[in-house]
């Protein structure tokens, strides 16, 4: 998944709005459909509505989160688990395989831009990828509704962080802490919008090793990619630089959500015929969502996906008290 | 450290890694899709109907498992013949990328005598073997 903020480009306006607010509509149609059909009509229809809704779903969801700047996986297990009739067990590990995907298609050339860097993510992505394990553990022990109740409580707080976080695209560190220096955590990124060759260097390293940890446990448990916590730790805590944050995230999710699936895989919470048409679906989706970077205008799409995001923890938390099932 | 100021290019083993993942993803993908058609399309024997699945994957895991008979753990490795197992292939090639990527740079760093990083790329590949492995149960 290519976040917004890794992407220099000129956001325009047009009928593309109009078209995401349509594609999101179609999108809340085609997933509750089959939520309310569930309810008895589904027994009578045949096995392959499922997928082929979950790829269109998916697809949907892939072009409207790279304009949005999220990956595709936080939005893929709250709205797959509250609008379809999958089992949340399922859903947490076909969730992980779609934002373990999309991170790797995006890995190659984010680490050969250098927006990505091994040296910042690869002692956070230890400690994360070693807590994804615990979490994946914890979460397929606990009883679903749990799991559900927490799940919306967790999509609630990312849209209030992502309505409200701040970013800062260079910035200021005076000198880096000790952790970052011995280990030489800095870097230069050719900055493609300015032509200027950028150079950077963290702080608070420390602080940001404990986070990853606890950032780590959630995506284990609720087999999200944690990109909504990872960028704003890596730049508004640590003080990497936006681009170089959002590449450094999307590349430490390749590693965290590979030890998370393997927990998942080897329990047998992975079914192919929910997990390929997702991964299949997301990966096209977000390949045009990233061409429609250039005609849409990211504030919109924005908003389009936080309301599709609250609908969504707010049916998960209603799922996991019983209130609406 | 003072704050670097010349332009650094990438480092090589950045590079080594992004041309290991490029290959391993890729080789995933397409065994991923490969395997996914061999199933829905009937091409090999499977263990649960696509027919039955709307009436299984709305259970709790512990409760499919019990159903169906699936295995767990490596235990698909001995059903490999089955559909829904040969497309896990693709699924271990993905979930393994980052292991050969890791093991791939691990000898950059010795030659340039980083023995941090290469004790970091080492604890990881660690970290995702012992996930892989199966000893740590979830316990339904």
């Amino acid at each position: 998944m290519i976040p917004i903020d890794q992407a220099c480009v000129r956001i325009g306006r047009g009928r593309a709005p109009r078209a995401l607010v349509a594609a999101s509509l179609m999108l809340l149609a085609i997933g509750a459909a089959p939520a309310f059909a569930a309810g008895g009509v589904e027994a009578g229809m045949p096995w392959w509505v499922w997928p082929l809704a979950l790829f269109v779903v998916c697809f949907l969801l892939g072009i409207v989160a790279v304009p949005a700047g999220v990956g595709g996986g936080v939005l893929f297990v709250p709205i797959v688990s509250g609008f379809f009739p999958f089992h949340l067990d399922f859903v947490r590990g076909a969730g992980l395989l779609v934002a373990l995907a999309s991170a790797l298609a995006a890995g190659p050339s984010l680490l050969r831009g250098g927006l990505a860097d091994l040296r910042l993510a690869l002692p956070l992505a230890l400690l994360a990828s070693a807590s994804s394990i615990a979490g994946a553990m914890i979460g397929l022990a606990l009883p679903a509704q749990v799991v559900q109740v927490a799940l919306g409580i967790t999509i609630l707080g990312i849209v209030a962080l992502m309505a409200t976080a701040s970013k800062s695209e260079l910035p200021d560190v005076a000198a880096p802490d000790r952790l970052s220096a011995a280990l030489a955590i800095h870097g230069v990124f050719h900055d493609a919008a300015t032509g200027r060759a950028v150079s950077w260097q963290v702080h608070r390293t420390p602080a940001g090793l404990v986070l990853f940890t606890c950032i780590g446990v959630l995506a284990g448990m609720f087999g999200m990619g944690a990109g909504w916590a990872n960028v704003p730790v890596l730049n508004l805590l640590m003080g990497a630089p936006l681009k170089v944050s959002a590449g450094t995230s999307s590349f430490i999710l390749s590693l965290v959500d590979s030890a998370a699936a393997w927990v998942y895989m080897i329990e047998g919470a992975v079914l192919m015929v929910i997990a390929v048409p997702s991964v299949i679906g997301m990966m096209i989706g977000a390949r045009i969502g990233a061409r429609l970077l250039t005609v849409l205008k990211a504030s919109v799409v924005r908003r389009l996906v936080l309301v599709l995001l609250l609908l969504a923890g707010l049916r998960a938390l209603l799922k996991g008290l019983a209130i609406w099932n | 450290m003072p704050r670097p100021e010349s332009a650094e290019p990438v480092p090589s083993e950045q590079w080594r890694y992004a041309r290991v993942l490029d290959l391993t993803s890729r080789l995933g993908f397409a065994a991923l899709v490969a395997g996914y058609a061999a199933y829905v399309m009937g091409w090999l024997d499977v263990h649960v109907t696509v027919g039955e699945l709307p009436q299984l994957w709305t259970l709790p895991l512990a409760e499919y498992l019990a159903r169906t008979g699936s295995p767990t753990g490596w235990g698909w490795l001995a059903q490999l013949h089955k559909g829904e197992f040969a497309g896990l292939i693709g699924i271990v090639i993905l979930a393994g990328c980052s292991v050969v990527c890791l093991l791939a740079i691990i000898p950059l760093y010795l030659r340039r005598r980083d023995r941090v990083y290469a004790g970091i790329c080492a604890v990881e590949v660690l970290v995702l073997l012992l996930a892989a492995s199966g000893v740590l149960t979830a316990g339904h």
